[in-house]
């Protein structure tokens, strides 16, 4: 049998660009505080990330104490509650999700697996760091100004958010919108950083095409963020103007409790327009790393090659290109021209087609694979059974006449949860189990995480699936209580109240997940440098964790792709990116006879 | 094992939680039934999908486990079968999309026999206008709007003095006929939503926006604000009473113009000072009020408020509660007022009576009640002047053990929840933020303390 290996060259081209120099901390401090490796940077971003999101998770929990037991818990009043709601929103999207992925993932795992020493510009990196710490501190410093911090919802759709009659409508608002401003600063620079490693710092042998989808994901959601976090930029700094300045970009001639202001020829519209399309491609900023991660964790775990590999990373461009022109189907019960519904209910639904796609190749792979069992792939399979759910809402909403009665209501509720808050989260958690053996040597404990996994997948559907029902029913979203609603059966109640339970329950789960995080730090089982058998470049350092430069004297050189699992007459059933091919095929069979 | 199993149980209970749960879209109640068609076809195509590749999955989990010396197949892709997964994707999704573009050129097609009329959101309620004879609703623009013009008509247009304006969160609809409605906001983002209609459409100030639908049944409906429009964007409701067309047109009939409404004398205080006398006997000459015969003070409360407490009174709307046993007695005043000019004129009076603060009857700490009147606050304003512009009386000032009285009616619904009382309501869903009667008592010794 004469074997031809899918993607492998025994020639590499030269190196065009010499060796870095890396500036070499002497301090602790250096090292691990004022730090320019992008593994410290990445590993500083998660647990901010993580800790922030702590803070978003007990929110959401009050909130659901409220509407699973209405007026029991009397502290939660109509204004917090909003403030609640808001906050949450904010913090999971921008400050937990994006920046975790983006910040955390994007920064370990970019250098690492394209095989670079580190980012191409270290000092930047460290700063985009501190600039998103302030950011956190910013938004968090709004739970405690006079008002408290801005109620009008994670949208902060004027003229509410900047009017008296909304929660923090001064401090509140201002804080959330300079916060947002310098989180995007912060981020620009990092996210130049990504792109242009990427670009540019691949080592010999590492073409676009033989990058891991975990690199294509990212690499192509910081192109959607660079693209689209202008728009919510200019937004916020037009809206915090109108605010202070009493310009009138988004605001009209109004009355505000009988009160004629002085606003006159603004457009809350234009507004809905800038935060939707920084909106619509964020969706896909939080999705493409989780689709790009996910897809290697499924290959590795079913030690199987990703199935279509090329048209997986087709599709993460087309989904990219395509996110930016989909935005308004947020917006076709706003007021807008109604016509404009024709257009973008049919850019959404092209959008499920490579979406599709993808979930059919990550299937395909488990198909006829030798499927691991492991913690990282039962929270990958997971993902793919509630990101095939929230998927399919979403054609519901996308298709304008059908989000007609759903739109505003539970069901988009449920959906965005289903679709961006726990698939992508299901995502992270695989990661952490997956690459936690990489950052700290050691493994998580498997009987922590399975419990910690079956809790939050079968808690987060019974969380969500009865929620879509809710909004067939007609309730609606950002209600503090539906008192004194004819439609709304009784038994709604006891369903909101098994959602709180449920949730509560997940909520504390996590607590579970913490514990292990920092228990296996010190007790887990040491990992060795390859726990997982896996093919990329950070499974191949001579050290772990790998030190400051990553590959120690040598750059590695790629001879092939990232997807070499069970290659027929291989020794093994891996075959790192790094390992140079037999000159031919009767060199590599003879290798293995 | 176990989750190829979790994977099939999970899809097998997503589908039978699809049919046999109690909770799904309500009967509906206008022509909109091609919504619900278009959603059982999504439902159909998805639910498809949604059983197959999970199921698929499942298999992969199970079948492909792995075994002491299986190995990985080794296909880096297919390029036949990625095709056939792409046009059959492609066929599912023109299959829900094609229908869903049909209905919405219906929806944003109004036919031309479609009666016009206006809802208008300012937080946290609703009115509407019905064009007069003229069958055209005359110019409006905010710098019109004030508490004698809340609807902003510009009194100089003629096509806008026959207007009819509806100055209650419920309006009337004639069934089986056509309506446009059109819809304009004065404040922040609203949104027209009734759950049954399926019919949906944001109001957003500094334009007017439009839905259109035919009422299909008589019967009354809830509407909803579904756009977050601030702190009591949750009490933000209407109602929707479709009834036969002669019903609709004597409803109408009740509601002055435009016109009319300006025309309309102010309250003659002279010729309330008689009037005023059967009350003063409970209220006090200055209208001070008088806790041991459980009359409240009156002076300096806003005129209409008190206009509409009256009229309630004298209605039914308010003091008919079997249990409002001081109500009662009011409703029977309030009988001998014989017409609107009457109560007019008493409140005029009323307003040319001195203002002094009531005394305070509470010892309960203030300081708890604050946090509590925050929401309050947002209503009846941060030093609880009340205004016209929100519905929100004045209590700073007034008599405490009153307030805490009425707050425990609203909270057990004894008042507030009467069908003619449409503001109602929204004060019972305030009130029930309110856990128990030290609460009530706190939050309105915080009042007390306003100047």
């Amino acid at each position: 049998m004469s074997y031809v290996a899918h993607d492998e060259s025994v020639f590499v081209r030269p190196a065009e660009v010499g060796e870095m120099e890396l500036y070499h901390p002497k301090t602790f401090i250096g090292k691990y505080i004022w730090s320019q490796d992008a593994k410290v940077i990445g590993v500083q971003y998660s647990i901010t990330a993580i800790a922030v999101g702590l803070v978003a998770l007990v929110l959401s929990g009050i909130m659901r104490l409220q509407l699973g037991f209405p007026h029991v818990f009397s502290f939660i009043n109509p204004s917090n509650y909003l403030q609640f709601v808001t906050m949450h929103g904010m913090i999971m999207v921008v400050y937990l999700l994006t920046a975790l992925f983006l910040g955390g993932f994007g920064n370990y795992l970019i250098p690492l697996m394209v095989g670079a020493r580190d980012m191409v510009f270290p000092y930047v990196n460290m700063i985009s760091y501190w600039v998103y710490l302030f950011a956190v501190l910013l938004l968090m410093a709004s739970f405690f100004v006079p008002g408290g911090s801005t109620g009008a919802g994670w949208t902060l759709y004027p003229p509410q958010a900047i009017l008296d009659g909304t929660p923090g409508a001064n401090w509140g608002i201002i804080l959330m919108l300079v916060s947002l401003a310098f989180f995007i600063i912060g981020f620009t620079m990092g996210g130049l950083n990504y792109v242009v490693t990427v670009l540019q710092a691949r080592t010999r042998g590492m073409t676009m095409m033989r990058l891991p989808l975990t690199v294509w994901g990212i690499f192509m959601a910081t192109i959607l963020a660079l693209l689209a976090f202008p728009a919510l930029f200019v937004s916020a700094i037009m809206m915090a103007l109108d605010q202070m300045l009493g310009t009138s970009f988004f605001m009209p001639a109004l009355i505000s409790k009988g009160q004629h202001l002085d606003y006159n020829g603004g457009s809350p519209v234009l507004f809905q327009h800038l935060f939707w399309f920084f909106g619509h491609p964020e969706v896909y900023i939080v999705a493409l790393p989780a689709f790009g991660i996910v897809s290697d964790l499924i290959s590795v775990h079913a030690r199987k090659n990703i199935f279509g590999y090329r048209m997986m990373v087709w599709a993460i461009l087309a989904i990219g290109g395509l996110s930016f022109i989909v935005w308004a189907h947020h917006m076709y019960v706003s007021g807008m021209n109604p016509y404009f519904g024709f257009f973008f209910a049919t850019t959404t639904l092209i959008i499920a087609v490579p979406t599709a796609l993808k979930v059919y190749n990550w299937v395909l792979t488990l198909w006829r694979g030798d499927i691991r069992f492991n913690v990282p792939m039962l929270f990958a399979i997971g993902f793919i059974f509630t990101f095939i759910n929230g998927g399919l809402t979403g054609l519901f909403l996308g298709n304008v006449t059908v989000d007609l009665p759903l739109s505003d209501t539970m069901f988009v509720v449920a959906h965005f949860h289903m679709v961006m808050a726990v698939s992508p989260i299901l995502v992270i958690f695989g990661a952490i189990y997956h690459w936690y053996p990489k950052v700290t040597g050691r493994m998580l404990d498997d009987t922590m995480g399975k419990f910690h996994f079956w809790v939050t997948f079968l808690g987060t559907y019974a969380i969500y699936y009865p929620m879509h029902y809710l909004g067939f029913l007609g309730v609606p979203r950002r209600y503090y209580a539906v008192t004194g609603t004819d439609f709304i059966p009784e038994s709604a109640q006891s369903l909101n109240a098994g959602i709180t339970v449920a949730t509560l329950v997940v909520g504390s789960v996590q607590l579970l997940f913490l514990f292990n995080l920092v228990w296996s730090y010190f007790r887990g089982r040491p990992s060795g440098d390859n726990p997982w058998g896996a093919t990329t470049l950070e499974w191949q350092t001579p050290h772990t964790p790998p030190k400051h430069g990553n590959f120690g004297a040598e750059l590695p050189v790629v001879y092939r792709w990232a997807y070499d699992y069970s290659v027929p007459g291989a020794e093994k059933d891996f075959i790192p990116q790094n390992q140079p091919p037999a000159r031919t095929a009767e060199d590599a069979v003879d290798a293995t006879s | 094992m176990i989750l190829a199993v979790a994977l099939v149980l999970l899809v097998v209970g997503s589908v039978l939680f699809h049919f046999l749960s109690p909770w799904y879209f309500t009967p509906i109640a206008s022509n909109w039934g091609m919504i619900d068609d278009t959603v059982s076809i999504t439902f159909w195509v998805t639910g498809f999908v949604f059983v197959a590749v999970n199921l698929f999955m499942a298999y992969c989990v199970l079948r492909y486990r792995h075994k002491r010396g299986s190995r990985a197949a080794y296909e880096p892709e297919n390029k036949k079968l990625e095709g056939w997964l792409i046009g059959l994707t492609t066929l599912g999704i023109v299959a829900m999309l094609a229908p869903g573009l049909l209905v919405w050129a219906k929806f944003v097609d109004v036919p031309k026999d479609a009666a016009v009329f206006e809802a208008v959101g300012r937080q946290w309620y609703w009115n509407y206008r019905f064009p007069g004879k003229d069958g055209v609703l005359g110019a409006v623009d905010a710098r019109f709007v004030s508490d004698k013009n809340p609807l902003g008509v510009n009194p100089d247009d003629p096509f806008g003095r026959d207007d009819v304006l509806i100055t209650s969160p419920e309006v009337h609809l004639p069934v089986g006929k056509p309506v446009k409605a059109l819809l304009r906001s004065l404040d922040v983002l609203h949104d027209f939503a009734v759950p049954q209609f399926r019919v949906k459409m944001d109001l957003v100030p500094g334009l007017v926006t439009y839905a259109w639908f035919t009422p299909t049944r008589t019967g009354t409906f809830d509407m909803l604000c579904e756009e977050l429009c601030g702190t009591a964007h949750f009490t933000m409701r209407g109602k929707v009473v479709v009834e036969e067309e002669h019903k609709f047109r004597e409803w109408l009939s009740s509601y002055p113009t435009f016109a009319q409404s300006l025309a309309r004398p102010a309250g003659d205080a002279g010729a309330g000072k008689p009037l005023y006398a059967t009350c003063a006997g409970c209220h006090g000459a200055q209208g001070e009020g008088n806790p041991a015969l459980n009359a409240p003070k009156l002076s300096g409360q806003g005129d209409w408020y008190l206009k509409r407490q009256l009229t309630y009174f004298k209605s039914g709307a308010r003091g008919a509660h079997e249990q409002d046993v001081y109500g009662k007695q009011m409703a029977a005043m309030a009988a001998t007022l014989a017409d609107e000019t009457a109560i007019d004129n008493v409140v005029a009076y009323i307003g040319t009576l001195p203002d002094a603060p009531a005394p305070g009857t509470l010892k309960n700490d203030a300081a708890e009640g604050r946090n509590r009147y925050v929401t309050c606050g947002t209503c009846h304003g941060r030093n609880g002047r009340g205004t016209q512009a929100t519905n929100a009386p004045r209590l700073a000032g007034m008599s405490d053990w009153y307030m805490v009285r009425q707050l425990a009616n609203f909270k057990q619904r004894i008042r507030g929840a009467h069908p003619k009382d449409p503001y109602g309501p929204q004060m019972v869903s305030m009130a029930e933020i309110l856990p128990d009667d030290k609460a009530i008592a706190d939050v309105v010794a915080y009042i007390n303390t306003f100047k």
